[in-house]
């Protein structure tokens, strides 16, 4: 155990000094992780109360969860959701970020920070206000409004990573491209774009996620047969502990991990290039 | 390339200005028809904001600018047939070498067969055949620069535009590419616009030197007129070394410091003016020759002797007149010469031809 | 334009059209994106903002914002939602510095390996996490379960559907937002800063609370406000784990709309909420700026 009496810093203090600190960091660790994960083997538990560890290995939650036409019906939706507002968000966002990017006008500054209000303003307010007028053109419960709500919301962050692409990319090369005879538009789909897919792929999967697990919004403005998942996991939580929720969530847990997974390995990779 | 498919350039009053800072400040410019035509200036000078009017990505606030008898100031620069090398190569990364150099040639809608043989063609022009299948992070910065070249030249553009191309290569490169370019020129005759701050360079280079300093043009010779005859101040300080010195003129004598000497350009109106002299120009006199007076076509000059630097080449000298002006001279280090250099703090005698002085405006 | 001025300027006129075509057409390509944001954002919340100077016959009228000074349910909820806010910004420094400080000076493999920790929870759905601090903290949760079975305690504890619930939830949730900040800035300290310390004389505790703590305050103050405006519009958590006791501004402006159908109430309370974070926003704004500058000016 002499790692404990070497130096730990340029400071000279040592392991065993600091042990009461890192027991603490490995506590919050621990903290932070458990009860993200401890979800996923409660949900294999046989009783009808959820156990850690079960005493039984069951999928009955499972059989639960996909037996259920409502569940069923709202998981549809929510990957519905989530696929359309990628096809929304990632073209109207990437094409919004490399207008504003290029653009000489003083309006881009304004425009720019226009788009970033819907990460400003808490979720609450909008949700409520796009309720508001939702029901008044009458896109309350509806897949459509959804779409545009969850779009809204995206669009941040696609446009936050592909202006964050376009700033390490090298804007001479469409200069080139154009003085060989590329118009505007043929000069960013044959030269910009192909180096900066990463990032638009990134900020695809990024905006499936935010529509996939935005709580507050769909609350307000999903319902009935376009009820999301999430909105329906809410409304069953604050009613009544239902265990098929578990299994829900470790599903949900899977999706979003692959997701992530997947826009990470994308970035790294568009990183080396 | 068709010799005579290239075109002359005609800039009339062209004018840029970024607040109240005039980047082209009226500029008028012929450039003939396959010349190869330098634009030299310090940083800032418009040189560079004048090549991209050319290209088209600069707009200029007004002006006319013609390719041929073609009036192409608003056209687009997709649809302006120039051929661009940058400083930084900017060659497209996800693509290798023959897909670079065939990019225009695709956009052109020329076919793979035909457009994969013009390809091989420059490629061997700028001596890179059978590098096509490479990919452009594998390449050196002397090779990257032949393949932006080669892309720009691939599609016989009838106009080629360079924003000192070779400012990222080490001295040894870049000095054999100079000749290497000028070839190329040479056997290609497109007119040719080349942008550097690089005197030495704009002299090895090019047909004439267009020098611009504040969005103007202040010169536009030959090498040859530019080194010996500058127009003005700014040209005469910015090329080469040079020796000013202020000095009263009247017809075709002037003087300087108490000492009368005699220029190439009469004046009319006397006055005062800046004598240049370039200080190779100026022999040191040995000391029986300094005793005599001058012959007819040559002058002498007086001085004492502040510093002698050896600089392996050569040897300069630096020595200051009577009022305070200082003279520079310079000499190939040869062995007799350094046999008999004078030392500081004693006089020195310089001759020089009369041929060999520029009359300046004062001030200017 | 007779021909003499048309040769005194040539093309300026067609030169300048060129440049406004292509201007609005480079800020075109933002326009979709531009009109869904306005409509679906800036005009309702702008909408909701007027609504809340509309008294219920349509007049205008300042009583809902006269209620909320009047009626003291507005006052609690305030008061709990700053409250809560501050409780957990205070949780999240004492839990979040140390884990950031000990990823800091960890090798770099142990360090990413943390990191996967810290981010997970991050990536997690909202939802997931506070379903799982529900099942843990219940009377039949496993935190009671095992307390009980360790003796620590007799009776299961109320850890959920209240105060302490929505802590915990709440700090769970906020946590990788403080430690992310911090924990870049305190990468970026030169080492070389501590050995100077060390070699003038300072002991290890000196050294830290005179050279590396002021050095990560920017990363920390960051970290502080984005949790505390983060906390102020908080919903779920306090939805979910406060089991109705717990009323953050939030809630009760859902409250207010689904309950009682009062849109006077909720958007008077949501101009607060709003101009609130906006103002917190703001002064983040400067202070950070601020920092940046006197960090930057901290000669060592």
């Amino acid at each position: 155990m002499n790692w404990l009496r070497r130096p730990a810093s340029p400071t000279q203090i040592t392991h065993g000094q600091r042990l009461w600190l890192y027991a603490l960091a490995a506590l919050v660790l621990a903290f932070l992780v458990v009860p993200t994960l401890i979800v996923i083997p409660m949900s294999f538990s046989g009783s009808q109360y959820l156990e850690f560890p079960p005493r039984e290995w069951s999928l009955r939650w499972y059989r639960s969860y996909f037996a259920s036409p409502a569940w069923m019906q709202a998981t549809a939706t929510s990957f519905q959701a989530g696929a359309l507002t990628t096809l929304l968000a990632t073209p109207l966002g990437t094409m919004a970020a490399y207008g504003l990017f290029v653009s000489r006008s003083r309006w881009a500054h304004v425009i720019h920070v226009l788009m970033i209000t819907p990460i400003i303003v808490p979720v609450i307010l909008v949700a409520i206000a796009v309720f508001y007028v939702y029901v008044k053109v009458k896109l309350v419960n509806s897949l459509a409004g959804l779409v545009l709500a969850h779009s809204m919301l995206a669009l941040p962050l696609v446009m936050m990573m592909v202006t964050s692409a376009l700033k390490s990319f090298d804007m001479n090369q469409e200069m080139v491209a154009r003085s060989l005879g590329a118009s505007r538009t043929q000069a960013f789909f044959s030269v910009t774009l192909p180096q900066i897919r990463f990032a638009v792929i990134g900020s695809a999967l990024l905006s499936f996620l935010t529509s996939f697990d935005e709580v507050v919004l769909s609350m307000f403005v999903s319902g009935g047969s376009n009820s999301t998942l999430t909105r329906n996991m809410f409304l069953a939580l604050r009613d009544q502990i239902d265990p098929t929720i578990a299994a829900i969530s470790t599903l949900m847990i899977v999706v979003t991990t692959t997701l992530l997974v997947l826009s990470q390995c994308f970035g790294r990779a568009g990183g080396d290039d | 390339m068709d010799p005579r498919s290239a075109v002359p350039i005609a800039v009339r009053g062209l004018r840029k200005t970024y607040g109240p800072v005039r980047a082209l400040d009226d500029v008028d410019l012929d450039v003939r028809s396959g010349e190869f035509l330098t634009l030299l200036g310090p940083s800032g000078s418009g040189k560079t904001t004048l090549l991209m009017v050319l290209a088209g990505f600069i707009r200029p606030d007004q002006g006319s600018l013609k390719f041929g008898a073609e009036e192409v100031i608003r056209l687009a620069p997709h649809k302006r047939d120039i051929g661009m090398v940058f400083q930084n190569y900017a060659l497209f990364p996800h693509m290798d070498v023959a897909a670079n150099v065939a990019y225009p040639l695709k956009l052109r809608g020329v076919r793979a067969p035909e457009a994969a043989r013009r390809v091989e063609a420059v490629l061997q022009t700028v001596q890179l055949a059978g590098y096509g299948a490479r990919r452009v992070d594998q390449l050196s910065g002397g090779q990257r620069q032949r393949v932006a070249l080669a892309r720009a030249i691939v599609f016989e553009p009838r106009i080629v535009l360079m924003d000192e191309p070779l400012s990222a290569l080490d001295k040894q490169l870049r000095e054999h590419m100079q000749i290497e370019l000028r070839q190329l020129h040479n056997q290609l005759g497109t007119t040719t616009i080349y942008v550097t701050h690089d005197q030495r360079e704009a002299l090895t280079m090019s047909d004439r030197i267009a020098v611009i300093n504040g969005g103007r043009i202040m010169q536009l010779d030959t090498p040859q007129a530019i080194y010996e005859r500058p127009a003005n101040r700014f040209v005469a300080e910015f090329i080469g070394e040079s020796t000013l010195l202020k000095v009263t003129i009247a017809g075709d004598r002037c003087e300087c410091a108490g000492q009368v000497l005699r220029v190439a350009q009469a004046r009319a109106a006397p006055g005062s003016a800046v004598l240049m002299l370039r200080p190779e120009r100026l022999r040191i006199l040995g000391a029986t020759e300094a005793g005599t007076a001058p012959e007819s076509g040559q002058n002498w000059l007086q001085a004492q002797v502040t510093n002698v630097v050896y600089q392996g080449d050569s040897v300069l000298v630096q020595a200051r007149l009577a009022d305070g002006s200082s003279v520079n001279a310079r000499g190939v280090a040869g062995r007799d010469t350094l046999a008999a250099l004078p030392q500081p703090g004693q006089p020195v005698h310089f001759g020089f031809s009369v041929a060999d002085t520029v009359v300046l405006a004062d001030g200017a | 334009m007779g021909p003499e001025v048309v040769a005194l300027a040539p093309h300026a006129a067609g030169l300048r059209r060129d440049e406004q075509v292509e201007r609005w057409a480079l800020l075109g390509l933002s326009a979709p994106a531009l009109v869904l944001v306005l409509v679906t954002m800036i005009a309702p919340v702008a909408w909701l903002f007027g609504l809340s100077f509309l008294a219920d016959d349509g007049s205008w009228s300042l009583e809902h914002y006269r209620r909320m000074v009047e009626q003291p349910s507005y006052a609690r909820t305030f008061g709990v939602t700053f409250k809560v806010s501050l409780m957990t910004t205070a949780l999240c420094i004492l839990a979040g510095y140390p884990l950031a400080y000990v990823m800091s000076q960890l090798p770099r493999r142990v360090a990413t390996l943390c990191m996967l920790g810290v981010l997970l929870p991050f990536w997690t759905s909202l939802l997931v996490r506070t379903y799982a601090w529900l099942v843990l903290l219940q009377r039949q949760g496993l935190i009671n379960e095992w307390g009980m079975a360790l003796s620590w305690w007799d009776e299961p504890l109320a850890l959920v559907h209240n105060l302490t619930g929505t802590l915990i939830g709440m700090v769970h949730i906020m946590l990788p937002f403080l430690v992310l900040p911090v924990l870049g800035a305190m990468r970026a300290i030169d080492a070389d800063y501590l050995k100077a310390a060390a070699n003038l004389g300072a002991s290890p505790s000196r050294a830290f609370w005179s050279v590396f703590f002021p050095l990560s305050f920017p990363g920390l103050l960051a970290g502080t406000l984005i949790v505390f405006i983060l906390c102020l519009g908080f919903y779920v958590t306090p939805a979910v784990l406060g089991g109705g006791k717990v009323i953050m501004v939030s809630n009760h402006i859902a409250n207010d709309i689904e309950l009682f159908f009062n849109w006077g109430a909720a958007s008077a309370l949501g101009a607060v909420l709003l101009v609130l974070t906006l103002a917190f926003l703001l002064l983040a704004h400067r202070l950070l700026r601020l920092d940046k500058v006197l960090g930057g000016g901290h000669g060592l």
